[in-house]
């Protein structure tokens, strides 16, 4: 079967500095995949590039059998910006209806969002009043409520109690058990566990692509924040190798 | 464009002004407290014979410059507030058109144009005692007309402006020249061939002739449908400007 994300030797630059420096990936379908990295590694300009609002200097970006940001994708990509991206001036259960109706849905479609990320009893409640965790959610929602095909969340999960955060996962996984793919981007590496598969990048380029179980075997080690930072210093001695010969 | 999508962005846009509430009143009330100021300023003046008093003109003209800068203000905060908190980037990824989003501005600040000039009218026709030999909803129209050439340019200048400051410079740049040379301080056939020729291509110029063509004639002339149809037909081409600006992709 197609995968559901291709990219092929991309390219971005912003603000005159090479952000990605040709990325070969791919995502396959009904998996929840994620993309790690430290702060400044280009997470958010690969999930910008995913959505079709990031200008790319080189390459392809294919979702869903489309190049990124094509008309027929609008209505089968969802997608959550880093920052709350929702009207702070009006209500959780408001900002959710009009999300929805962009893509064709209705209120109740709405409403069961709101509740499928724990905000029922603040639905009625303006978004300037919410805190920080739970404007993110009320983001959240908002990019659920389409029911999308495929879904790109620029770190859903930071500034969520633990006990939230595990449902979250538990959401997210049993979406993609009904045939969604999720990218979700995180810095935080104990998510990675949660993760079918993993994409890894760092200044731009990317480290690993794989199950974390295959991440664990190729390092020798069951820590996954060790594994990976096995494997930026096995990288960079390659490099070094490369640049003395 | 979708009229569902459409609708659903207009009353969205109503909603965050009606949460508002101290955005409403200012809306309302502030025109009609600034024409209050007028009326007394020329309440003593004497009327020039064969001409209409100086507070009918100065007035009527008001009626249709108040909800042009204020709807021009607001309108380039609200576009500049979409850009800031990442609501415009989220929406270029919604099946949502780009004219949806800026018609739905054009239309919700329009309605809130008709509500702010209608008070301002009462106010003017009842407390004031304004004369015009036309109707007073003429009037109305021709200053909702006005707002939503105001949200058109205000959409527009929003697309070169990065942060709040520079947004609110675009006020003077945009509103001021057509406050001076729309025929309010200096009739245009009075003023120097150049200048003419500048107030000819603005289009507060067309609907300040139109509100005056409401004062002196009992029914609409046909030169005022003319200058409407100019400042709508100015409305229509900055809001397609508006969108020709407006980029999916940026860097």
């Amino acid at each position: 079967m197609q995968d559901a994300i291709a990219l092929r030797d991309l390219v971005v630059d912003r603000g005159g500095r090479q952000v990605l420096s040709g990325i070969n990936a791919t995502v396959p379908h009904g998996t929840v995949t994620g993309l790690l990295g430290p702060s400044g590694s280009g997470k958010t300009t690969l999930l910008r590039a995913l959505v079709g609002v990031q200008v790319v200097t080189a390459g392809t970006v294919t979702v869903l059998g489309h190049p990124a940001g094509a008309p027929q994708l609008r209505r089968r990509v969802g997608y959550l910006t880093q920052a709350p991206s929702i009207y702070a001036d009006l209500t959780v259960r408001e900002n959710a209806r009009y999300f929805a109706a962009l893509q064709g849905r209705g209120t109740t479609q709405a409403d069961q969002a709101v509740t499928d990320v724990g905000l029922r009893a603040a639905a009625g409640q303006l978004v300037a009043t919410l805190s920080g965790g739970q404007r993110s959610r009320a983001s959240l929602a908002c990019a659920l409520v389409g029911d999308p095909e495929l879904l790109v969340l620029d770190e859903p999960t930071v500034g969520q109690d633990p006990v939230l955060r595990a449902e979250l996962w538990a959401r997210f996984h049993a979406m993609a058990a009904a045939g969604t793919t999720l990218l979700i981007s995180s810095h935080v590496m104990d998510e990675a566990a949660r993760c079918d598969r993993l994409l890894l990048i760092r200044e731009g380029r990317l480290i690993a692509n794989d199950t974390p179980a295959a991440v664990r075997a190729a390092t020798g080690v069951d820590d996954l924040e060790e594994a990976f930072l096995r494997m930026i210093q096995a990288g960079e001695a390659g490099t070094a190798g490369q640049e003395a010969s | 464009m979708n009229p569902r999508i459409l609708a659903a962005t207009t009353g969205r846009i109503l909603r965050q002004l009606r949460h508002d509430r101290r955005t409403v009143a200012l809306l309302v009330v502030v025109p009609a407290a600034l024409l209050t100021v007028v009326y007394y300023m020329y309440v003593d003046q004497p009327t020039p014979p064969g001409q209409p008093a100086p507070f009918d003109r100065i007035a009527l003209v008001l009626l249709g410059f108040f909800p042009f800068i204020i709807m021009f203000l607001v309108t380039s905060i609200a576009m500049l507030r979409e850009r800031t908190s990442g609501t415009l980037e989220r929406l270029l990824t919604t099946p949502l058109g780009k004219l949806d989003l800026l018609f739905g501005y054009g239309i919700a600040f329009g309605l809130a144009a008709v509500v702010q000039a209608a008070v301002a009218a009462a106010v003017a026709y009842w407390l004031f005692d304004l004369d015009t030999a036309g109707s007073s909803g003429l009037v109305i129209l021709i200053a909702a007309v006005n707002a939503v050439l105001a949200v058109a340019l205000g959409l527009l200048c929003s697309a070169f402006a990065r942060t709040e400051f520079q947004a609110v410079q675009f006020m003077p740049v945009v509103v001021a020249p057509q406050l001076l040379l729309c025929g309010l301080f200096v009739p245009r056939d009075e003023m120097a061939g150049w200048l003419q020729a500048v107030s000819d291509v603005l289009p507060l110029s067309y609907s300040v002739e139109a509100l005056l063509e409401v004062g002196s004639n009992a029914e609409p002339t046909a030169t005022m449908w003319r200058d409407l149809a100019i400042v709508g037909g100015a409305a229509v081409l900055a809001l397609i400007l508006a969108a020709a600006t407006l980029r999916r992709r940026s860097g």
